[in-house]
Parts: structure tokens; sequence; C-alpha cells
């Protein structure tokens, strides 16, 4: 019975996501991780290459905050927002206590004058953990694109 | 219309009104397919150390050509148009690779790696019956090959014919660039590639405005990475073809951006995190940032430690791709990677300094359509010249410069 409550909870840590993001909830987005947890999305052409470099990195809160103060309050953009579909999550329980999940995402933007595309997919590569709270949170998530493209920018995190 | 008709577009007889038709004409960009990108100017293919040895290739574009840069079996690189001689389709399709030769697909035409046809399924028929004709004789038919020259490691192709060499094409200004930045060996740390939804000149224009950079990006006049009351200066060569944009982030002369009430200065806004802009001093001129461009479709960037060549890839009359290639030194030390790596979250299309520039030359597409076809920008910043300026920033010098080169290629 046990297994199936940190399937639920991680489930729920997933979905949390994706109604922080899509509700513009994104002030409560770096709680979902560690304190010193790393986001970073990246391309597959980048990924599979080996090559380090990444489209946003943060490493620890203060970088994920400073995504939400540049979002809100410095960087300028076209007005939108997303749509996040996940599926296929799998975990994998590791003998230190963490968990490896693997989880497939299709992010649709829309923007404020209604045109709506699909801006993303791809892969969410997570390491997340039980904190002390009692709490599941993000020790790591990797979003890898699928495609190569940004269309436009990237302000908002996938 | 005809390039005659074209020249009647221009309000003056310089580049201080540019008229909107430009990104709205699809005759004129068919012109610039001709005139431009298959003519006397010099295009950003890739770096050498992306084409490394015998085997090695990738694939790119002028302008909507499909290119090959390839290296042979004796190491020498090659620029060849992506087009089977046999019935045009792709012959390497892979944005980069590895193989002994070039194989087509469609009939398995194949070629050497300097283009060279090596190879006819059926060349002779069977048993003598059908095949190619006995004229035929597969040394003619190699794969196109374009002149490629290449600076300080980084590679350059024309369609042109009678171009000047690429040396005198850079002009000492532009060369000294190119060699303070490629002064030793550099490794690519990746790859972003961003659609744009604007014409591709408004992204030329874009890069070499120093006007617009600490106003539209208020991450810099906030964070006083770039201040155009930082020193530093404008430099222009080849009649303006050329530019570079640059500042020295010590020295800055505050007041300015108060009174000029621009919301590019957030007093009250801070990072959680500061350490984002933690820099090292890598150059000993204290150059901080430096962006060059290179008419037509190229830039070369230096922010504080991130180094990327741009390159800017039209797909149509209002939709653009622009491909950066982010680099570093091979000898670079672990904690100067790292500051590379992190510093890059301030360029590309989620950079925090960069990613307005995708959207504002939509802005610009947009604003522009409708009756704003027949009307121009105004470039008046600074006057009507196109030169180098160093005692102010506040100047459009380079943006006109770019439009001198045009009108040269153009006939207008």
């Amino acid at each position: 019975m046990s297994e199936l409550i940190f399937e639920r909870k991680i489930q729920q840590l997933h979905n949390r996501y994706v109604r922080i993001i899509d509700d513009d909830q994104l002030e409560q987005w770096p709680e979902l991780f560690l304190a010193d947890a790393e986001y970073q999305v990246t391309t597959r052409e980048n990924h599979t290459r080996d090559l380090p470099l990444a489209l946003m990195s943060c490493k620890g809160r203060g970088m994920m905050l400073d995504r939400i103060t540049g979002l809100r309050k410095i960087n300028v953009y076209e007005p939108h927002r997303y749509n996040h579909q996940i599926s296929g999550l799998e975990i994998s329980v590791q003998p230190a206590g963490s968990y490896h999940c693997v989880s497939n995402f299709l992010v649709v933007r829309i923007m404020h004058t209604g045109a709506s595309m699909v801006f993303a997919s791809g892969v969410y590569l997570d390491v997340v953990v039980l904190d002390t709270d009692g709490e599941y949170r993000f020790a790591q998530r990797k979003v890898i694109t699928d495609s190569r493209q940004t269309d436009t920018l990237l302000v908002i995190p996938l | 219309m005809t390039a005659d008709n074209n020249k009647n577009i221009w309000p003056n007889v310089d580049t201080t009104r540019i008229p909107y038709r430009l990104i709205h004409d699809d005759d004129i960009y068919r012109q610039e397919q001709a005139r431009i990108f298959q003519g006397p100017a010099w295009h950003y293919l890739c770096l050498s150390v992306e084409v490394p040895e015998a085997g090695c290739f990738i694939t790119t574009f002028i302008g909507e050509t499909p290119i090959i840069v390839s290296c042979d079996d004796k190491g020498e690189l090659h620029g060849l148009i992506n087009r089977c001689k046999h019935k045009g389709a792709l012959v390497a399709v892979e944005s980069s690779g590895r193989a002994s030769t070039l194989r087509c697909l469609y009939h398995g035409w194949s070629y050497h790696l300097n283009g060279d046809l090596r190879m006819v399924p059926f060349e002779k028929g069977i048993e003598g019956k059908g095949g190619m004709p006995a004229g035929f004789n597969k040394a003619e038919h190699g794969l196109t090959r374009i002149q490629i020259q290449s600076y300080a490691g980084v590679v350059f192709g024309t369609l042109g014919t009678d171009v000047e060499n690429l040396e005198t094409y850079l002009g000492p200004e532009m060369r000294a660039q190119f060699n303070r930045v490629f002064h030793k060996p550099v490794v690519v740390l990746g790859y972003y590639h961003q659609v744009m939804h604007s014409n591709w000149k408004l992204y030329m224009e874009n890069a070499r405005d120093a006007y617009h950079a600490t106003i539209l990006h208020a991450f810099y006049a906030s964070f006083k990475l770039n201040r155009l009351t930082m020193g530093g200066g404008l430099v222009v060569n080849h009649s303006g073809w050329n530019t570079m944009n640059y500042s020295i982030g010590a020295s800055v002369q505050d007041g300015y951006y108060d009174t000029n009430e621009l919301r590019s200065v957030m007093a009250d806004v801070g990072l959680a995190d500061p350490t984002l802009l933690n820099h090292r001093l890598e150059f000993s001129d204290g150059i901080t940032i430096a962006i060059q461009s290179i008419f037509p479709t190229c830039v070369h960037q230096q922010i504080y430690n991130t180094l990327a060549m741009r390159q800017v890839v039209p797909l149509g009359l209002n939709k653009t791709e622009l491909h950066w290639t982010f680099f570093g030194y091979a000898d670079d030390d672990p904690q100067l990677r790292q500051l590379r790596l992190q510093q890059a979250n301030l360029i590309g299309p989620a950079g925090y300094v960069s990613m307005e520039d995708g959207v504002i030359g939509d802005y610009v597409q947009r604003g522009t359509a409708g009756d704003g076809v027949n009307k121009s920008a105004m470039l008046q910043m600074g006057g009507s010249s196109v030169e180098s300026v160093t005692d102010s920033r506040a100047n459009e010098t380079t943006v006109r410069g770019f439009w001198q080169g045009y009108r040269t290629l153009m006939g207008q």
C-alpha cells in the first residue's frame, strides 16, 4: 500500500507544477523545488550531442525567483499563457531514497490575440525527493525539448 | 516591380528614411535572393571546428540555397551546393554528420566529400541496355562548388562571382575583432535556433542598433550591464556594410537614464541570486560587450563571458531563423566554463538581455502592415552619416550602414 502513496504524491507534484504555471501562479513555482535544486531547459539536439548549453538554467530557488522577477517586472514580451499536457509518468525508486521520473509534456502557447500553437513538446527528467517537511519536491527537473527551435522567445518556464 | 521602380521607393538619397515596403514586398524578397544571397557578399557558414576532420560535414543555408560545408580526406574544407546533379534532391539532410561519401537517397548518386561525383548506379545499364549515354562524364557533374574562405577559423561562403577576398571584405577593424576573440582554439558548447516572425532585415538592423539595447532590454540598464552612458563606441567599415558596437563595463556615468524616464531602469528590482552576473574580465581592453555585424547575415557577439555567432537565415518574407553557435575556449578552466554557461541565461531565445529581440521585429512587421507599406522608418540619431563614432552611442550610424550596403547590392 505504501508504494501507491509515493506514486500518488509524485503524480500530484507533477500536476501541481502544471497548475501553477498554466494558472499563472508562478510565484509558487520555486516552492516545488528544494532550496538548492536545479532547473534546466535544453534541446534534444544539445542533450544528445552532450553540449552543455541550456536555454534556461537555474541553480537554486534564488535563480528561479529571478526568472519570475524577469517575467513580471523586467522583460517585455507579447502576453501569452501555456496549456501543458503531461503523460506517461514513470517512476524509478533509487537506493538512496530519491525517485527518478520521466514523463512527456506538450505545451500549447496561447497568445492574447487568440493565436494558438504547439509551442514545445519533450520530456521531463526529474529527481524527486521527500523533503524534511514531508512534501515531495524536485531536486532536479531537466526539460528536454524535442525541437531544437524556439518560436519567438521563451520566458515562462516550461 | 523592377529594380528601377525600387529606386523610387527610397524617399531620400541617404539612408535616413527606410521604406517599409522592403519588408512587405514579395518581389523585393525574390530580388534579394538573387542580388544579396547569390551576389557578391560573404555569408557566415560555420566555425572550422565544426568540420574538424576528414569526413565531417555540416549543412546550412545562404539565403534559400542549401549548402554543405565538408572536410575532404586531405583535410581541406569545401563549400558545396546541397543539390544532387541528377534531379535536384538534397544530398545531405542532417545538420551535421560524418561520412566517407555523400550519397543522394533518390537514385544513389554518390559524391566524394570534395563534391566530385564518384559513382552513378547503373551508369552502364544492364547488359549494355539503358544506362547513361556514351558522352556522359562524371567529372562534369560534381556538386557545385561555392567559394569559401576562413578568417580566424570562421568560415564564410559566397555564391557570387567576382567578389573581393574575405580579408578585404572584413577590413582591418573587423579582422581585429575576430582576432581578438578567436586568438586561441575554440570549442562549441551548444546551439539555439530561434524562429522569428519578421523579415530578416529587421533582425540585422536590431543586432547592430546600439540605441535600443539598453531601452528595450531593461535587464541591461537595471543591472548596469550596459548603458549608453558607458564608455564605448561604434565602429563602421566597408562603407557601413560591417559594424561593431562595444561598451566598457567599468565606466558608467549615471543620471541620463533617470531623466529620460526609461522603464528600463528599475531601482526597486533586485536579483535574489546576483551570482548570475558574476563574470571575469577576459580581455585586457576592458570591453565587456562587443557586437560585431558582418553584412549581410552574420553577427558575432561577446556579452561578458558569453561568446557566440548568430546566423540569419530567411524563411520567407516575414519569417526568419536565427542560428546561434555558443562557444568557449578549449583551455577554459572549469570556473570560467561554468560562468559562460550560467551567463547563457542572458542570451538566446530565453535570454534576459536578448529575448525581446525575438518579438520586436514581429511588432514592426505588424505595425507597418496595411497603410504602413507606403511609409518609412526614420534613422536620424546622430544625423545622417555612416561613420565610426566614439563620443556617443546614442547614434544610428551602424544601422544606416546596413542600408547603405543593401542599396548598393540591390541597385537601389
